[in-house]
């Protein structure tokens, strides 16, 4: 699929019945029933809010936190659109957990050789041209999967074609530079337990404004400390030659004496 | 020949005690995994052994870059006989660090995947090479010391001929590792408290671990010649005192400077746990230390600059806790304590610095600078030895 895959929830339409949870669980075969909060065996869980049904999942984000902070490149934005994660490079540092702006990657915290858990968007089946299970589930049509421009296009419309019944926010449009998950809500979304004050700008740029400094930091160190060294190693050699010119000459007036 | 036993002291006690629970609790920690021997959880993935032994043990260690750069870089001759036990310091901190990180990494056999599964854009990536490359470079600037002790004059010499490279590389590295422990923080600006996080987060840490590697290196000359006897004359610690004040100023006016610039300094009133452990760090290991030190009585006095250094070095470990932990607990919703295995690990690798920083100041030449120095006196402290064995034994 060459398109960016993305998600719209529609938050409103959700009735809680679940179908997306037990899906989950049956496509990526994890064990136990529906939890009421992400786990390492559950990548996504339904949240009552006063009536409204939020379902919470991985955000795919267009620059993700976790995938600029793992040093071994465990996590990679797929061109197709789900963030990956690949335990086989990962050495458990963990700062994908600390980083993740929508404290989404759960931890296998009771095993001795933990892996980091979260939704694959089920990459398997977007490859295969199907929609990610949770999406093709769902009975109401809550959560729908699609082209993201698409998506994008379409939550704005039904905004517009119902103002009564939507914020004018899409949740994911901009957030953090923009998620492959979208939101509609009927009640605004700090309400819900959404962060509602992150920034525009993808974090990664924060660490890369620090790191597109090391070169420089290298080149131009490195350069005056030799430099200083220099300096101040001729200074000494200097006086030790004027030392034994002195000592020549007072030898050599010592002679003529 | 009779086997004498070590001499059962009060701090040897302590230390074996240290090390028998570390090593309880680090047995503990592989057979049942991290989530049943820690207070860790996805809501607070980074807990004691990030923000104690690995940013404190990284910050520590400073003293080796800063006093190799103004012995060797800087041509300040006197304080050449600090070098050796900074260098130590460090060295240890370094080693100690990975020791933490093997045991608070998920998969650390896995730790090699740095060396070859790069990710440019990580900020841990950074930290990872730093670590690498500088206890690399640590080994050979502490090397001379042990091929003192063993009289290796050729390979003294070759090491002569790269010392500056070497030392230059010392300070690039570790100037980028300190920075990017707090680089690393960059990236949660919503989740770290603003009384902390800010973009001049790397500037803080190298500037902080300047001053706290200042500070380490009076703690553990003091501590040494009380227990061998055998230190550094008091005025050139005073004078590092006097390069600490101007440091600590600098950290104090930047921190202020920094915050007010943010507009953040009404959060200093804010009535707030972060309030009081922000004020802590900064009255008690900043402000203190450095109204301390500007004094120059204090500062000749023994006891005065130790507690100063003291100071100093809490004042530092708060700050590294306060970002780490403290700073994130509002976030987090709170409720961060180390369990007894995190505490027991963090003190037994600490009894250990102790223990190799002793071992080492014993039978290596560490404090003292030139090979002809280090020789003759070793040959005094072996006939010494000798001449006490027979009394000992009897």
């Amino acid at each position: 699929m060459s398109t960016r895959q993305a998600m719209l929830i529609d938050i409103p339409m959700c009735v809680g019945c679940g179908a997306c949870q037990a899906a989950c669980k049956e496509e990526n075969r994890l064990p136990g029933e529906a939890e009421p909060a992400l786990s390492a065996t559950a990548f996504t869980a339904l949240e009552e809010h006063d009536g409204a049904y939020v379902r919470r999942m991985c955000q795919h984000c267009l620059d993700p936190a976790c995938a600029a902070a793992c040093p071994v490149g465990a996590f990679t934005k797929t061109a197709a659109g789900p963030v990956l994660y690949d335990a086989a490079k990962c050495i458990g540092c963990r700062y994908c957990i600390q980083a993740c702006p929508f404290d989404v990657p759960r931890y296998e915290w009771q095993s001795t050789y933990p892996k980091v858990q979260k939704c694959r968007f089920c990459a398997p089946r977007l490859q295969r041209g199907q929609p990610p299970a949770c999406a093709e589930v769902c009975p109401t049509g809550a959560t729908r999967s699609g082209d993201r421009d698409g998506l994008v296009r379409e939550a704005y419309a039904r905004i517009a074609a119902e103002p009564g019944r939507y914020v004018s926010r899409v949740y994911g449009v901009e957030e953090a530079g923009g998620t492959s998950v979208l939101y509609l809500s009927s009640v605004p979304f700090e309400q819900l337990g959404f962060h509602t004050a992150l920034a525009k700008t993808p974090l990664p740029e924060l660490t890369e404004r620090a790191l597109s400094k090391v070169p420089s930091v290298v080149a131009v160190g490195g350069v005056l400390l030799y430099g200083i060294w220099w300096i101040t190693n001729r200074r000494t050699e200097v006086q030790r030659l004027e030392r034994q010119l002195e000592d020549m000459e007072a030898r050599s007036r010592g002679e003529d004496q | 020949m009779r086997v004498t036993l070590p001499r059962i002291t009060f701090w040897r006690t302590v230390a074996t005690l240290l090390l028998a629970a570390a090593a309880v609790a680090v047995w503990m920690r592989f057979t049942r995994g991290l989530g049943a021997t820690t207070h860790l959880s996805d809501r607070f993935p980074w807990g004691l052994w990030i923000g104690f032994d690995v940013l404190c043990g990284v910050g520590l260690a400073a003293g080796g870059f800063t006093i190799a750069a103004l012995v060797h870089i800087f041509h300040v001759k006197r304080f050449e006989p600090v070098v050796r036990p900074a260098v130590l310091t460090a060295y240890l901190g370094y080693l100690l660090v990975i020791v933490a990180l093997l045991i608070d990494l998920g998969r650390p056999l896995q730790i090699w995947h740095a060396i070859v599964m790069w990710n440019p854009r990580s900020v841990m990536f950074e930290v990872a090479w730093c670590v690498m490359l500088y206890t690399t470079v640590l080994t050979l600037e502490f090397l001379p010391a042990v091929l003192e002790r063993y009289r290796l004059r050729r390979a003294l010499g070759v090491m002569r001929h790269v010392a500056v490279p070497v030392i230059i590389l010392g300070v690039l590295l570790s100037t980028l590792h300190q920075s990017s422990l707090g680089s690393l923080y960059l990236i949660v600006p919503q989740k770290l408290y603003p009384l902390w996080y800010t973009p001049l987060l790397p500037v803080m840490f190298f500037v902080s671990a300047v001053a706290a590697g200042l500070g380490m290196v009076i703690f553990e000359s003091t501590l040494s010649a009380r227990a061998f006897r055998r230190g550094l004359e008091l005025p050139l610690l005073a004078e590092i005192g006097r390069i600490a004040v101007v440091v600590l100023a600098a950290y104090a006016t930047l921190k202020l400077a920094d915050l007010a610039g943010r507009g953040g300094l009404d959060l200093l009133l804010v009535p707030r746990a972060e309030t009081w452990f922000y004020w802590a760090e900064l009255a008690l290991g900043v402000l203190a230390p450095l109204a301390l030190l500007a004094v120059p009585r204090v500062r000749r006095s023994p006891g005065g600059l130790f507690f100063a250094a003291v100071l100093m070095i809490l004042g530092f470990v708060l700050n590294r806790l306060n970002v780490s932990l403290t700073g994130l607990e509002a976030y987090a919703g709170g409720g961060y304590f180390p369990t007894w295995q995190e505490i027991a690990v963090t003190m037994g690798i600490v009894a250990f610095g102790f223990v190799a920083f002793a071992l080492a100041a014993r039978y290596l030449p560490v404090f003292r600078t030139s090979e002809a120095d280090g020789t003759a006196a070793l040959r005094r402290r072996l006939a010494e030895e000798m001449r006490l064995a027979p009394g000992e034994a009897a």
